[in-house]
């Protein structure tokens, strides 16, 4: 069952990458069609609403799975929306950059997840709402190899599972 | 012509004085030899003919083997395979003993003389004389058992093991394959497939397919089982997969993920890691009775694990001292004790198979490196560093480690250097290229 429930999470995690939004979605627009009225901002309880206004990503120092107060803060706001949406699963997964060795960095990552997931806990969202998984050096945002892209790619990112508004 | 030969005379005995000040490759007692841990200064030069054959198909296959046998040689960094048109002495027959001075003219330490001979049932057999050129003498002489002829790139790799050992009195590491991760697509969204191929490159094919992401395969000693970490059910797991059967499972059934395994040197048991909420451990199972262990227990990292050859020791990563460093305990878990003092962070310890040193990748300055150290953590020695060095793999007689390299922004690619660290050289593959594995001789 977990693993099923993890298998979907990965699945789900590739598609999202696939076809990651544009930041700003736009209707069809051309020379002759009129502007449309788009609905402002993502639907509530959506996952683009988590990721939007919430926020789905903490980052982390160099080596380090401790959290900062802008991490804190961040996943104070994700407990809040979880506590408004009870139905939705997430998986918390632990990302690094690429200076350190591939094994290492997998433990490491496991750290990261497991210190944005035990904040949730701690903020009182149910244990077994919150899958986590590392994965290590593999998953980089940011594909450039310098010290803005290495600091983006430190990071424990939440992704929803099931349970959102689609 | 008595003056040139009078110069072709004192250019040999100047070449044999020259030899005897470099020390890489001498008359040792009565016999030449290779001392390996010279490295390249000066290689052997040697001369290796294209194998003889009585037919027109005999004699193609002889210089295809051939041409395998001299490529091997020469990427050990220990000998100079001599061009084939420099050769003096036209050899055509297995029986008749060479004219040694028409080899001591072109400076061949040593002559490698054979035959491939066509056996009825369409297999055949390859038989190699091995000469030293000065000594005036046969050293050993080598029968390929016959093998079909779509087999002729594993002879040449046997014959190559055999001049190798032959002339540096150690093992060969010629007739083995590697395991890797071959690496396609952004960086963003990489595809890593499980691939083997030959130790030189050659015949590569996939393992697994694009769909789920493979890392750090390794063999069991066997060569047939192999144990790598997939992606493929969505966390960490281990995989073991067995190349006779085809059959793969996840090993065990545990909580958390499952990592970076390696099997015990008897193949019949893994050692790996196991987090649970973070906190990762070292545990070991025996692949027979299934039964488990927990070697660590602390909330620090511990990972990476690796026996010693006798499997009476496992070096491992921890970062509880405040950074990653290297630890060496018994199999059981007992008597934990760092090993690595150097300026850096050290991890990925992979024990030779000689039982003499640990090789490891180190952090520092910004830069990755490979290096060597003793199991009680002295001798520590840099190999080559980069950007991004990671991952050594040591070739069975545990001369030559392999790696992977990635320039900055660049993907992997696999390298492979020797014991002094000056014969650094790239292994072909067709996509980038990471995690690479050494196999044992192959069975």
């Amino acid at each position: 069952m977990r693993n099923t429930v993890l298998a979907l999470a990965a699945v789900a995690t590739l598609a999202a990458c696939a076809s990651r939004p544009d930041p700003t979605p736009t209707g069809p627009t051309g020379p002759t069609t009129p502007p449309v009225t788009t609905p402002q901002g993502p639907t509530p309880g959506s996952a683009e609403d988590f990721r939007v206004s919430v926020g789905d990503r903490v980052f982390f120092g160099y080596d380090r799975f401790d959290l900062s107060a802008e991490a804190r803060s961040v996943l104070e706001r994700q407990a809040a929306w979880l506590r408004r949406y009870p139905n939705v699963r997430v998986l918390v997964a632990g990302n690094c950059d690429e200076r350190g060795t591939r094994e290492y960095n997998l433990a490491l990552g496991a750290r990261r997840a497991a210190a944005a997931r035990d904040f949730l806990v701690s903020l009182g969202i149910d244990g077994g709402r919150i899958e986590s998984v590392s994965y290590g050096k593999e998953r980089p945002l940011d594909a450039r190899a310098n010290e803005e892209a290495w600091s983006v790619n430190r990071n424990a990112h939440t992704q929803i599972v099931s349970g959102a508004v689609s | 012509m008595r003056l040139m030969k009078s110069f072709l005379a004192s250019l040999v005995a100047l070449v044999a004085v020259a030899m005897t000040v470099t020390p890489s490759f001498a008359q040792q007692g009565d016999r030449v030899h290779v001392d390996i841990n010279q490295g390249n200064l000066n290689p052997m030069p040697i001369a290796v003919i294209d194998l003889l054959g009585e037919s027109a198909a005999a004699q193609q296959i002889g210089r295809d083997i051939s041409g395998v046998v001299r490529a091997d040689l020469d990427r050990s960094g220990l000998f100079r395979p001599i061009g084939t048109d420099a050769f003096i002495e036209r050899i055509e027959a297995m029986n008749i003993p060479p004219r040694f001075a028409d080899w001591k003219i072109i400076d061949a330490q040593a002559l490698a003389v054979g035959e491939v001979e066509p056996q009825p049932d369409g297999r055949i057999r390859v038989v190699v004389r091995l000469y030293d050129t000065f000594g005036e003498r046969q050293l050993n002489s080598l029968v390929v058992a016959p093998r079909t002829p779509d087999g002729w790139r594993r002879i040449g790799h046997v014959i190559a093991d055999f001049i190798y050992s032959e002339l540096t009195g150690e093992s060969g590491y010629f007739d083995t394959q590697i395991l890797f991760v071959s690496e396609t697509g952004p960086r963003t969204r990489r595809i890593k497939r499980l691939m083997i191929m030959d130790q030189d490159g050659a015949n590569p094919s996939f393992l697994t397919g694009p769909e789920s992401m493979v890392l750090t395969p390794r063999f069991a000693p066997n060569t047939r089982v192999l144990t790598y970490m997939s992606f493929e059910t969505g966390a960490p797991r281990v995989f073991l997969y067995n190349l006779s059967t085809n059959r793969r499972e996840v090993l065990g059934d545990f909580p958390g993920m499952t990592f970076a395994p390696r099997f015990r040197p008897d193949g019949n048991g893994i050692v790996f890691t196991l987090d649970m909420n973070g906190n990762s451990e070292i545990y070991a199972m025996d692949l027979q009775t299934r039964a488990r262990q927990r070697l660590t227990n602390h909330p620090a990292i511990d990972t990476s694990p690796s026996y010693s050859p006798d499997g009476g020791q496992i070096v491992f990563n921890s970062d509880r001292g405040g950074s990653p460093q290297l630890y060496v305990m018994n199999a059981n878990g007992s008597n934990q004790h760092r090993i690595s003092f150097g300026e850096g962070r050290y991890s990925t310890p992979v024990w030779s198979p000689r039982g003499d040193l640990i090789a490891f990748t180190r952090q520092s300055g910004g830069r990755f490196a490979i290096g060597v150290m003793r199991p009680d953590g002295g001798g520590e020695r840099i190999l080559t560093e980069s950007y991004l060095d990671e991952a050594p793999t040591w070739s069975p007689n545990g001369r030559v480690i392999m790696f992977f390299r990635e320039g900055r922004g660049e993907g992997p690619q696999l390298w492979s250097v020797d014991l002094t660290g000056r014969n650094l050289r790239r292994i072909p593959t067709q996509t980038d290229a990471s995690d690479p594995a050494w196999s044992p001789i192959l069975p």
